[in-house]
């Protein structure tokens, strides 16, 4: 099996993963009905993305594993999302600013993707590409919105973009696999995407009346598997009914 | 108006759905058919919204990728049918704010089997397979409804849902033909959801105040006793097919009526729920008052910041 | 689906200035279902701005590839005729049957006209 191809293939889809999950588990409990609607449209986008990055995988590995065993049955230090992605939603500033700080992100990702020289990974970016353009207004949006919208909101806004900051130079960090498959032509050199990505996020920080942070203390260990706390229980949810009832079909 | 004047407007407005006439949102209504629809088509919407909890509780959970967005989709659905009927009922000039109101404080009802708990997966397919149908049973006549608004969503409700039951029975007969344990699971579920869903055509005509009223303006087609009955006589070979039994010793084919005899219903138990006394009526009130309260500084941010907006705009233009 | 007396209320709230009873105004939002079709009205919705109003038609009322094109109007920007008016408004032109081509007698032999 091409194990740095599978490798890449699940940081990417594992990214998706995590992020659906914890929007699909806002659906009912949002600020208004139609916001709710909104943010599920968004989960089921990348479970969509999910699903197709991991059916490639699956194929990849060339043995019996399928889309679900990829998505539930691994342990926590064989996921490789980012770290961001599996922070909580402590408030709706939480949300939002998790989803723009990586929506910003993918966004660049998926179009230097689209270049791939694997045609699977290549049409799953350029598919993804429309949702992900809109998931990239939807959160900007909602950024100015609590930015520049009351004195509360104002507040609550820079706090998650404060604490969620440290998060976000490990989307630049190239792992093993990623120097591989940019050899190859099938990767994207993630490195190239920081200067673009902190010129966005600034821009619309600046225009949404909030500061951009200054620390320069940064986590990272989620693309080597070395998550956070909240990622345990993110996993015993997502995973409990096939670790529960192994070797079933739903 | 005169009380006479009154009567002939009346009539006129009777005759006019007799007739099979639409009645619009600024045409002339009687009062009681202002307030019988606000209350009907919120408790409807309600329901879509409370509805929405039970089912949300396993998205998280769901054993597998396909499952999860179908059921991530059909709870969402759930949020758009709620907000058609908060906007059919707002044309009635009661706001969406007014509505939840009425929820929060306890003083307007939902369907009570949304007051049961979802305790296994398989309770997504009892769900999906009872509670949906017997909720079509009672909605596709309301398609044709005499208040227009109403008519239009239920429209699009219908529409929207005729994948809800069949994504339901689907993961029953997953269930039904996998391991002894999946068997198990949704025989377990079965029991617990068939007879709230029973309930849930609402009480016996002998016991139903609405009725002959909504009859008239087409707000009901058939008696609750007569759709819990179509319920059953449709659901009884669904569940022969599972190969499920349905649990009711006295449930049995009644060849002379050509449809089932079935058992006593506790009635005393779908007046606790309905009281506020059912496994989860205070949770999930507690969890539709602790959505909208937690969003309300998010509501306000997004206001302030439209009007914001616009001030500059005005600005810019002189 | 318009609201008449309520979105009145909501509009003194807001000439009030008071900032924790804002509620989001509704909208009235129009789909094209596919080119070549007219707008047609889906419903309403509730939103703090246009933009919110969009992007929420776009959630609520085409998640099903519904349309290719949303138009999106504040309700309280329509101005509705009077169904007490309907006499006066619309039965005038009921018995203008010479607008219509059946009015008009010509041969059998003349076909497709």
């Amino acid at each position: 099996m091409k194990q740095n191809l599978y490798n890449y293939i699940l940081g990417i889809a594992d990214n998706s993963l995590i992020l659906g999950q914890r929007m699909g588990a806002l659906t009912g409990h949002g600020p208004s009905l139609e916001t709710d609607i909104a943010c599920t449209n968004i989960s089921l986008d990348l479970f969509g993305q999910v699903r197709s990055y991991y059916q490639y995988a699956a194929k990849v590995a060339g043995d019996k594993r399928t889309e679900d065993d990829i998505a539930m049955l691994r342990h926590e230090r064989e996921y490789l999302n980012v770290l961001l992605v599996e922070q909580p939603d402590t408030d709706f500033a939480y949300t939002m600013g998790r989803q723009f700080l990586f929506d910003v992100y993918h966004f660049l990702f998926l179009t230097e993707l689209q270049k791939s020289k694997d045609l699977t990974l290549s049409a799953i970016a350029t598919k993804s590409l429309k949702e992900v353009s809109y998931h990239q207004r939807f959160s900007t949006d909602w950024i100015k919105r609590l930015g520049d919208g009351t004195e509360e909101s104002n507040k609550r806004m820079q706090t998650a973009i404060d604490d969620l900051w440290t998060y976000t130079d490990e989307l630049f960090h190239q792992t093993d696999a990623d120097k591989e498959m940019v050899a190859e032509g099938i990767g994207v050199d993630v490195t190239t995407l920081k200067e673009a990505y902190y010129q966005k996020v600034a821009d619309v920080l600046q225009e949404s009346t909030l500061t951009i942070p200054e620390s320069k203390y940064f986590q990272k260990g989620g693309k080597q598997g070395i998550h956070t706390e909240h990622m345990g229980y993110l996993l015993a949810e997502l995973q409990y009914m096939q670790r529960a009832y192994p070797n079933m079909e739903w | 108006m005169s009380e006479e004047q009154i009567k002939y407007l009346e009539k006129q407005f009777e005759e006019r759905i007799a007739r099979d006439e639409k009645i619009e949102p600024k045409d002339w209504m009687p009062e009681k058919y202002r307030k019988t629809h606000i209350r009907q088509i919120s408790q409807h919407a309600h329901s879509e919204v409370v509805g929405m909890l039970p089912e949300g509780n396993w998205i998280t959970r769901a054993p597998s990728l396909r499952r999860k967005v179908a059921l991530l989709a059909k709870v969402q659905d759930e949020a758009g049918h709620g907000l058609y009927l908060y906007s059919a009922c707002e044309t009635l000039g009661i706001s969406r704010d007014e509505l939840y109101e009425q929820l929060h404080s306890g003083k307007a009802k939902y369907s009570s089997i949304f007051n049961y708990p979802t305790i296994t997966w398989a309770d997504m397919g009892a769900i999906g397979w009872l509670v949906d149908g017997a909720a079509i049973i009672n909605q596709v006549p309301l398609c044709n409804t005499s208040f227009g608004p109403y008519a239009r969503a239920m429209v699009r409700v219908c529409k929207e849902e005729s994948f809800h039951q069949r994504q339901g029975y689907e993961i029953m007969l997953k269930l039904s033909n996998g391991t002894p344990e999946q068997k198990d699971m949704a025989q377990d579920a079965l029991n617990r959801w068939w007879w709230p869903s029973l309930m849930m055509l609402g009480p016996t005509d002998a016991e139903s105040v609405h009725t002959e009223q909504s009859m008239k303006w087409k707000l009901k087609r058939k008696s609750n006793d007569d759709l819990r009955q179509q319920f059953i006589d449709q659901t009884v070979p669904q569940a022969d097919i599972l190969g499920l039994s349905i649990p009711d010793p006295d449930l049995k084919w009644n060849e002379e009526k050509g449809s089932y005899d079935f058992g006593e219903i506790d009635w005393d138990e779908f007046w606790q729920v309905v009281k506020g006394h059912g496994p989860m009526n205070k949770e999930r009130m507690k969890a539709r008052v602790g959505a909208w309260e937690r969003g309300e500084w998010v509501r306000d941010a997004a206001m302030a910041y439209a009007e914001k907006q616009q001030e500059r705009k005005e600005k810019q233009v002189v | 689906m318009i609201l008449e007396s309520t979105n009145n209320n909501q509009q003194s709230t807001i000439n009030n200035n008071m900032s924790k009873t804002k509620n989001w105004p509704l909208w009235e939002i129009f789909v094209r279902s596919k080119n070549g079709l007219e707008h047609r009205h889906f419903g309403s919705l509730h939103a703090a701005d246009a933009d919110m109003a969009l992007e929420n038609a776009r959630d609520v009322y085409t998640r099903r590839n519904e349309g290719v094109s949303i138009w999106v109007v504040e309700s309280k920007n329509i101005t509705a005729s009077n169904p007490e008016h309907n006499g006066e408004m619309f039965e005038p032109a009921q018995d203008k049957v010479y607008r219509h081509p059946t009015f008009y007698e010509l041969p059998d032999e003349v076909k497709h006209m």
